[in-house]
């Protein structure tokens, strides 16, 4: 092989390395989250603020759980434990999720509230959750992954293939792309081809002509919790196997998965898995410091001065935040054209 | 106004005095007076919020972004410049700014100029693009510069060394600024949209002041920002003969009596400005100009038909709003004497606020401002309170106990669940609040 093409081999491998890699693992999660944003909005009509919490407290549970299964010497094997616990959490957090639709939401259901009263009480159940969760597993941070670290590492890379430059994938980010990729496929299946999922499709297209046609809003409203807790465990274990658990993170991460909702079109689902990704690349890509790539490609023994860093990691919010604002400002039903009430 | 006052009003103002007056008989007068400054505070933000949220049913969740902002403005107007920085980066960092604002604002101005089409979005894009080079190419050469004079102490450019009063109003007008903008982007769409943007600018404006180490020490903190006009120290005072005269005769600790009366002089400062706010709000809302936010507000299609700029007056009561949390930002870092960015928590400074308007009775000035003492008091009281509750229930158990000792190290956590329910119950059971709109 000539030098330029070992060169350019090494750039790419950095580059999956540090951001294509990454940022699929990312988007995923995301992309789980905004899901669940999205189908309360098509569902129950509003921007539901205690969506971060809940992911925090579907993982604090499942976190709970996996300790109880390592205690008891039941394991996955290379797989982290968390995946077995990972039902457990969501059946708790959907017993929450309707507990908290019976006492909170269904009496503004009833009164037909304008959404910003929901969203109020979303905000109410927000402290509520932080509370709870704090209150249980405090506020540090919690590593609960176990089992294989990873699926490539870098050294068996590089042995494998002879280049400078290595690729890692972690089990966690295999993990993350293969349980997202059943959970979206499983919604879709369950959105098109059930009759429980079409009547939701109805009902969030046009609640009036879904009642016409016999369907009970409630059992709509209850389900759509239930998937929602799913989703938003499955995005939280994700995001907590992957990286690490601290319910402030997850407080913060509520502005990109709005963003990659809103940007996908809210009420969409197919756009909000779009958004998600999207984000995720942008919020990676803006946030990397492209030294080493642009180093590879440059010509021999050449290393650019700055770090070719656009924006530093610091400012990871401002990327969704600016993406957000672009879409508002040119295109306010999102890419997939989603409701604009 | 030939209103009198209601004395269910009187009533619930007369409570939550005794709450304070309680605690300093219960705990001590400074800790009294120190949750009452804080307490005219949040009720200052409160009635930020109450403008936006009440008079015009804008749901602004970014309201610590603006807080921090009102703190900003206080070290950049009180805090003495550093000239060697200045000499080193400054105008480097002044011009770097300037080319970023030039090339949002040109633009801006190309995408009006231009024919709508592909040529206009790529020729934005450029201009945008060009523009993001040149800006961090000359700010990042200032920064370097600034942060690298003597950074253990400074390594910022300072302020400029003005009263520090100024820096009240100031701290609005920043504030501000940054609802303008907001307000121009995501007012007039759908009503979430403003407050997922509110929550975004808020963070942003929190990286902003934790990351940017040229402006206001990042995480390294801004400390002793001097004390307003009529505050003197406390040293100042325990050497005053005529202050030590007055205590002796009185009976009273020196010391004691020091942090007391700077903490009332401080109260009066910031009694005088709640005073100015409540009078203007209460003129606003009983102005044309409240009667027709208020026409908007509950219904704005017929407010609209009627020739309302629905979009133009909800800019103006987001502004509006946005500078009275300025104005209280920069009450509350003067009162802190210190810019710690670490502790701006949204829980605290965004959602806490909310509560105290629901809580007090959204759409009623008096009612924000009842909520924002009860609130905060509860906020502070909460947490003793709980502890001591926990220490009743698990008395039961061995002093080594895990799930004692768990609880009792968990009685901080208390505080937000009893904030999360307190505003759910109010939403449900009495939505308009303790003093509701009239």
């Amino acid at each position: 092989m000539g030098r330029h093409c070992v060169d350019f081999l090494n750039a790419l491998v950095a580059l999956t390395n540090f951001v294509i890699v990454p940022a699929t693992a990312y988007g995923a999660q995301l992309a789980l989250g905004a899901l669940g944003v999205t189908l309360i909005y098509g569902i129950l009509r509003f921007s539901n603020f205690a969506h971060g919490d809940t992911m925090a407290f579907g993982t604090m549970v499942t976190i709970f759980a996996t300790w109880g299964l390592q205690a008891a010497g039941i394991g996955l094997g290379p797989l982290p434990t968390a995946l077995l616990a990972l039902p457990v959490g969501i059946a708790v957090t959907a017993l929450l999720l309707v507990a908290t639709d019976r006492g909170v939401y269904s009496f503004y259901r009833q009164q037909r509230a304008k959404p910003v009263i929901f969203m109020i009480a979303s905000l109410g159940v927000m402290f509520i959750l932080n509370g709870i969760v704090r209150f249980f597993i405090g506020v540090d941070d919690q590593i609960f992954t176990d089992g294989e670290r990873f699926i490539i590492s870098v050294r068996t890379f590089r042995a494998l293939t002879g280049l400078d430059e290595g690729l890692a994938i972690r089990t966690t980010q295999g993990i993350t792309l293969g349980v997202a990729l059943i959970a979206m496929v499983a919604l879709f299946w369950f959105l098109n081809r059930t009759r429980t999922g079409k009547s939701m499709r109805a009902f969030s297209d046009n609640e009036d002509l879904a009642l016409l046609s016999g369907i009970n809003p409630e059992r709509v409203v209850l389900i759509t919790w239930i998937i929602v807790a799913a989703l938003a465990t499955t995005a939280g274990v994700l995001y907590g196997l992957d990286k690490s658990f601290k319910p402030f993170t997850y407080f913060q991460l509520l502005l990109p998965i709005f963003a990659s909702a809103i940007v996908g079109g809210l009420g969409n689902p197919l756009g909000a898995i779009l958004g998600g990704f999207l984000i995720a690349f942008s919020e990676v890509g803006v946030t990397y410091a492209f030294r080493k790539v642009v180093g590879y490609l440059g010509p021999e023994d050449w290393q650019p001065e700055g770090l070719l860093q656009l924006l530093s990691t610091d400012y990871k919010f401002a990327v969704s935040f600016g993406i957000l604002l672009i879409v508002l400002l040119f295109k306010p039903t999102g890419i997939m054209k989603g409701r604009s009430v | 106004m030939s209103r009198t006052f209601d004395p269910k009003i009187l009533g619930l103002f007369g409570l939550v005095a005794v709450l304070y007056i309680g605690t300093g008989f219960a705990q001590s007068w400074n800790t009294a007076l120190t949750i009452f400054n804080m307490g005219l505070v949040s009720a200052i933000m409160a009635l930020g919020v109450n403008i936006q949220w009440g008079y015009a049913g804008l749901l602004n969740v970014g309201t610590m972004g603006f807080v921090a902002l009102g703190g900003l403005a206080t070290v950049l107007i009180s805090i003495d410049p550093v000239p060697e920085a200045w000499a080193a980066g400054g105008l480097r960092v002044v011009l770097g700014l300037v080319l970023g604002a030039l090339t949002i604002v040109g633009a801006i101005l190309l995408y009006g100029a231009l024919p709508k089409g592909r040529l206009r979005t790529i020729a934005m894009v450029f201009v945008l693009i060009a523009g993001f080079f040149v800006f961090r190419a000359v700010f990042d050469s200032g920064t370097a510069a600034v942060e690298a004079i003597n950074p253990a102490s400074t390594g910022f450019l300072g302020g400029l060394g003005l009263p520090v009063l100024l820096a009240w109003p100031v701290g609005g007008l920043l504030a501000a600024g940054a609802a303008w903008i907001i307000g121009k982007t995501a007012l007039g769409l759908r009503s979430d949209y403003l407050a997922i943007a509110t929550l975004g600018i808020a963070e942003i404006i929190i990286a902003v002041l934790k990351n940017e180490d040229w402006l206001a020490r990042g995480v390294k903190n801004v400390t002793g920002i001097e004390r307003p006009f009529p505050v003197p120290y406390e040293v100042e005072l325990q050497t005053d003969p005529a202050f030590l005269d007055l205590v002796a005769r009185i009976g009273a600790d020196p010391v004691t009596a020091s942090t007391i009366t700077v903490k009332l002089i401080y109260a009066a400062l910031f009694i005088v400005v709640i005073g100015v706010l409540v009078w203007l709000s209460e003129k606003a809302w009983n102005s044309p100009w409240g009667r027709m936010m208020r026409a908007i507000r509950d219904n704005e299609v017929s407010a609209a038909a009627m020739g309302k700029d629905v979009k133009r007056r909800h800019l103006q009561t987001f502004v509006l709003g946005s500078a009275v949390c300025g104005i209280a930002g920069a009450m509350m870092t003067t009162l802190d004497s210190q810019l710690v960015p670490g502790t701006y928590q949204p829980l605290r400074f965004t959602f806490l606020v909310f509560v105290m308007v629901i809580v007090g009775g959204s759409g009623n000035n008096w009612g924000a401002v009842l909520g924002g003492f009860l609130i905060w008091w509860l906020w502070i009281q909460v947490e003793p309170l709980g502890l001591l509750l926990l220490q009743g229930l698990t008395s039961g158990m061995s002093d080594g106990n895990w799930l004692r000792e768990h609880l009792l190290d968990s009685a901080a956590h208390m505080r937000l669940l009893t904030m999360g329910l307190i505003l759910l119950l109010v939403l449900r059971f009495s939505p308009r609040g303790l003093i509701p709109e009239r």
